[in-house]
């Protein structure tokens, strides 16, 4: 097939940006070079995803681009991979850097190189975990990532940056350190890390339980799920807008994509074992942070506990075993990953022009600001999962696959949307319309071009996505047909 | 002369050392001593690569490719902190001949250790290098911390060589014999009297190791020391204690495996989990290190504990790692100087990002990488010593030590932190010692890219296990 290495291309792309930002020099004069550097290095980047988006063979499910080269010894190889569910995560990567890049043009007012070398280390990492196809390497990726995130909200971060980077550092480091333990588990078991050999792998159901747990004690704070969601509103209140776009955007996504590749397919017995349970903390997820989301007075707060519970939908869907079911929570994905994105940068325009995100010192900016308040309202509609926006193609999926389980789940997960669509306008109606009285209110700017520029996109996939969503859904569907099959056939 | 072959780089080293020692009582330009004594010591280390692997002296003295492969290690180790020796020697008033050379004996001392396949072997060989080692720590006359680490280190070691020699006289009291592989051929099962020496043999060891629980005597030793002696103490030494340690357990004692691992899994575990909570609190980078050290030996005592291949290669890596992230840190702190004085505070690197960005990321880097943070070098120590305990089914020793990593990762972070987050403190002087700037970047450059090739050091841990399994 294709002999270049076009996912190794992916995934030295960025650390070759950080090498070319070593050389330029540090002072307010280069800002402007340093910006450029980064940002065309990581549109490039967009553009090669693109490649591979176009040259993936969308019939078949089975990992292509496929790289496979001699690592750490000879069962543990640097194996690189995608099929039809981990490419459109690359893809949303690729295409959310760019973009946060952008974000960050005027906001960071300080070590700007140094976090631009974070961010594209930052993507490296994100793109290195979805195409891994060796468990070791998929670990190196996935924990690497603690690294620059734990620096870009800790020095570049709002108040209480210290506590909350800590709190996310330490919150994932401890949930994942199980994880590698279960990998090296399966490794003896199995004699090798390589992820296509494990998915055929039949695991007694013993070891299936603890491995389960192991690799949930990973995913259920990355994700989060309620009760192990509380570092997520701390991180997200103090990192940078563009740090909150890519934890938003991305790294919830990594537990996600993992739980779909190997949770349930790996440990099938044991998911059907602990899928009520899974159902009771999505539920209450959707249900309680939803609440919890009402009273909030902070707009990046209000945000991150409605992430928790959209992502509540995206595990309902993944623990249902159907084929809407999965294919459901990866467009719930996705398309949370671009509304959630960009709902944080939304709250970042205004937070750049008058620096605050409590919601009541905002109001009536519709007046001033037409434009911003139409991009916002195509993204809370879209959060809030109206007909026609992407959030509405992922949540209908899931509702529909947890009907086919369990009526009385599926009465209370929709309950997660009604109330969904209860704190997102009301947010909407506080900060956008009534009159605009407070004074510093009075000549606020709208967009300037930069921030057409990131939106203009944003909003187009979003309507794309929502209303022609076949495009999607048929790169997913080989893949995710797949993994039922292996499901099904070790069931049986 | 044939017989002689076999401890070849011993007595080169030793000849040499004693020439140098009379040399330089007539000619006194430190810095010359201590290049000739460091192109000695590199001298030793190619001549032990080249040694073909043969034993002698009644088999009491062997070199395999695991001594071969540890005493290569010494030497890098011995040679590195007379690298940071040098531009430190005259602000710590150790600027004297007799250090480098000090070291070399230390080594010597090492090297027959790491050698030995006889329990007397073994104690002439930690005597030499406990004595070096003493004075080492009290080399700075003036300071009274220095003396004060000098006499704590003296008096708790001469009990540990007590102990050590007590159990000694058990062992061969109820075999009749003190040569290793002896020893194993004529031990008696059920012997009461034998498990109370290799009690005690093995509470002598874990001091030298610094293991909890005897470990009482590191954190102040570390601190007092004059700080190339305190490098000189985390790398060298302590690789050489876990070495003679594997080997008496291994060679002499094999068989009963399971009633000597019980003790190691309870030091590893104890110095895991002591370490990762002690370390909190500390303030002192020196005293920090200590704790960090005692951490370190937990890890590398659950790959001794498993006793098959996987686990003595995982111990090769670990030992191999830890000694390259030591190097980093230690070449660092000794470049930490404000107006010409040392600062050993943690507070004191507060705002190292904004005056030394490069500096900076590296230190934190290594910070991150002695917490096991993929993709730095530490998590692959780590991850090889979890390896070999799953694959010994020590589950609990496994949680423990990685829920102990977890713990510990907050100390690193917090120098991070320091680094990073906290207001900017004055500049450091100019990071301008060309010894130590080459370490600093030649270690932290391992560190970093460790995980593009790892092959080499993967394939040095293959080498030494072949040993024993």
């Amino acid at each position: 097939m294709n002999e270049l290495p076009i996912l190794s291309i992916l995934l030295v792309l960025p650390v070759i940006g950080i090498l070319l930002l070593t050389f330029i020099s540090n002072n307010s004069e280069s800002d402007v070079n340093l910006k450029q550097t980064a940002l065309w290095v990581s549109f490039l980047n967009f553009i090669i995803s693109l490649v591979v988006l176009f040259n993936f063979n969308k019939v078949d499910p089975n990992f292509q681009f496929v790289e496979k080269y001699y690592w750490l010894g000879d069962t543990i190889s640097y194996h690189l991979g995608v099929d039809g569910i981990s490419i459109l995560f690359v893809v949303l990567t690729t295409f959310l850097v760019p973009i946060c890049i952008l974000a960050s043009y005027n906001n960071i007012k300080f070590s700007m190189k140094e976090y631009l070398i974070a961010f594209l280390a930052l993507e490296t990492f994100m793109i290195g975990v979805f195409i891994s196809m060796d468990l070791i390497l998929f670990y190196l990726f996935f924990e690497g990532g603690l690294i620059p995130m734990f620096l870009i909200i800790g020095i570049w971060g709002g108040e209480r940056r210290i506590y909350s980077t800590f709190k996310f550092f330490l919150y994932t480091l401890a949930g994942s350190v199980f994880m590698l333990l279960a990998v090296i588990f399966m490794y003896w078991e199995v004699g090798t890390s390589s992820i296509p050999v494990l998915l055929q792998h039949e695991f007694s159901y013993d070891a299936q339980i603890i491995l389960w747990l192991a690799f949930f004690a990973s995913f259920v704070v990355k994700i989060p799920m309620w009760p192990f969601h509380t570092w997520l509103p701390d991180a997200h209140v103090e990192a940078p807008t563009a740090g909150s776009v890519i934890l938003a955007g991305v790294l919830l996504k990594l537990a996600g994509y993992g739980f779909i590749r190997f949770s349930i397919t790996m440990f099938p017995d044991a998911s059907h074992y602990f899928a009520p349970m899974i159902y009771a903390l999505s539920i209450i997820a959707i249900i309680f942070t939803s609440l919890i989301a009402l009273v909030q007075e902070d707009m990046k707060k209000l945000i991150a506990y409605s992430s928790v519970a959209h992502m509540g939908f995206v595990t309902l869907g993944i623990f249902t075993f159907t084929i809407q079911g999965i294919e459901g929570a990866i467009i719930q994905m996705i398309s949370h990953g671009i509304v959630s994105a960009a709902l944080f940068l939304c709250v970042g325009v205004v937070y750049d022009r008058i620096h605050t995100r409590e919601i009541e010192r905002y109001g009536g900016l519709v007046n001033r600001m037409p434009l911003y308040s139409f991009s916002f309202m195509i993204f809370i509609l879209a959060s809030l999962g109206l007909p026609g926006t992407s959030g509405f193609v992922g949540e209908f999926l899931v509702l529909l696959s947890i009907f086919s389980v369990n009526t009385y789940f599926a009465v209370f997960a929709t309950t997660g949307v009604v109330l969904a669509a209860t704190y997102s306008l009301w947010l909407y109606r506080k900060i956008i319309f009534g009159q605009l009285i407070k004074d510093d209110l009075k000549d606020i700017l709208d967009l300037s071009s930069r921030e057409i520029i990131i939106f203009v996109p944003l909003i187009l996939l979003t309507l794309l996505i929502g209303i022609y969503p076949i495009p999607v859904l048929e790169i997913i569907e080989p893949s995710s047909q797949l993994t039922l099959e292996i499901i099904n056939g070790k069931m049986n | 002369m044939g017989v002689f072959t076999i401890i070849l780089p011993e007595i080169f080293l030793f000849l040499s050392s004693t020439l140098l020692l009379m040399v330089g009582l007539f000619y006194k330009r430190v810095n010359i001593i201590n290049l000739l004594t460091f192109s000695i010591l590199i001298l030793t280390a190619v001549l032990v690569i080249y040694q073909p692997s043969s034993f002698g002296f009644n088999n009491s003295f062997v070199n395999d490719e695991f001594s071969k492969t540890i005493k290569v290690l010494i030497l890098i180790g011995s040679a590195s902190t007379l690298l940071m020796f040098s531009p430190s020697r005259r602000k710590i008033n150790i600027d004297i001949y007799e250090f480098p050379i000090l070291i070399s004996f230390a080594s010597l001392g090492m090297m027959v250790m790491v050698s030995s396949n006889d329990l007397l072997a073994m104690f002439i060989g930690l005597e030499l290098q406990s004595l070096s080692l003493y004075v080492l720590a009290s080399l700075n006359r003036n300071s009274l911390q220095s003396s004060e680490s000098g006499i704590k280190y003296f008096i708790l070691g001469a009990l540990s060589s007590g102990l050590l020699l007590f159990g000694i006289s058990y062992i061969y009291g109820f075999t009749g014999n003190t040569n290793f592989s002896l020893i194993s051929a004529t031990y008696d099962k059920d012997s009461l009297g034998l498990l109370i020496g290799i009690v005690f043999v093995c509470s002598g060891l874990a001091f030298k190791v610094s293991a909890v629980p005897f470990h009482m005597w590191t954190p102040d030793v570390y601190q007092g020391a004059p700080t190339p002696v305190t490098g000189f103490f985390a790398l060298a030494p302590k690789i050489a204690a876990v070495a003679i340690f594997l080997r008496f357990l291994y060679s002499s004692f094999g068989e009963t495996a399971a009633e000597w691992q019980q003790i190691i899994i309870f030091l590893s575990i104890a110095s895991m989990i002591f370490a990762a909570f002690a370390a909190i609190a500390q303030s002192n980078i020196k005293r920090l290190m200590a704790y960090s050290s005692i951490g370190h030996v937990g890890y590398i005592l659950i790959g001794m504990a498993c006793f098959n291949f996987e686990g003595i290669q995982s111990l090769i890596i670990y030992l191999i790692l830890y000694l390259v992230m030591n190097i980093s840190v230690f070449s660092f702190i000794l470049m930490m100087k404000r107006k010409d004085e040392y600062c050993e505070n943690i507070n004191d690197l507060s705002g190292l990002y904004k005056h030394n960005p490069f500096y900076a990321i590296l230190i934190a880097l290594s910070m991150f990488s002695l917490a096991g943070i993929p993709p730095l070098a530490g998590f692959f120590g780590k991850f090889y010593i979890f390896m070999s305990a799953i694959k010994s089914d020590f589950y609990l020793l496994a949680v423990v030590g990685i829920v102990a990593s977890v713990v510990s990762s907050f100390y690193y972070l917090r120098i991070v932190k320091i680094i990073y987050f906290d207001e900017p403190s004055e500049k450091f002087d100019e990071f301008n010692s060309n010894s130590l700037n080459l370490l600093f970047f030649i270690s932290s450059g391992i560190v970093i890219l460790f995980f593009i090739y790892p092959s080499p050091i993967l394939n040095i841990g293959n080498y030494a296990a072949k040993t024993f399994f």
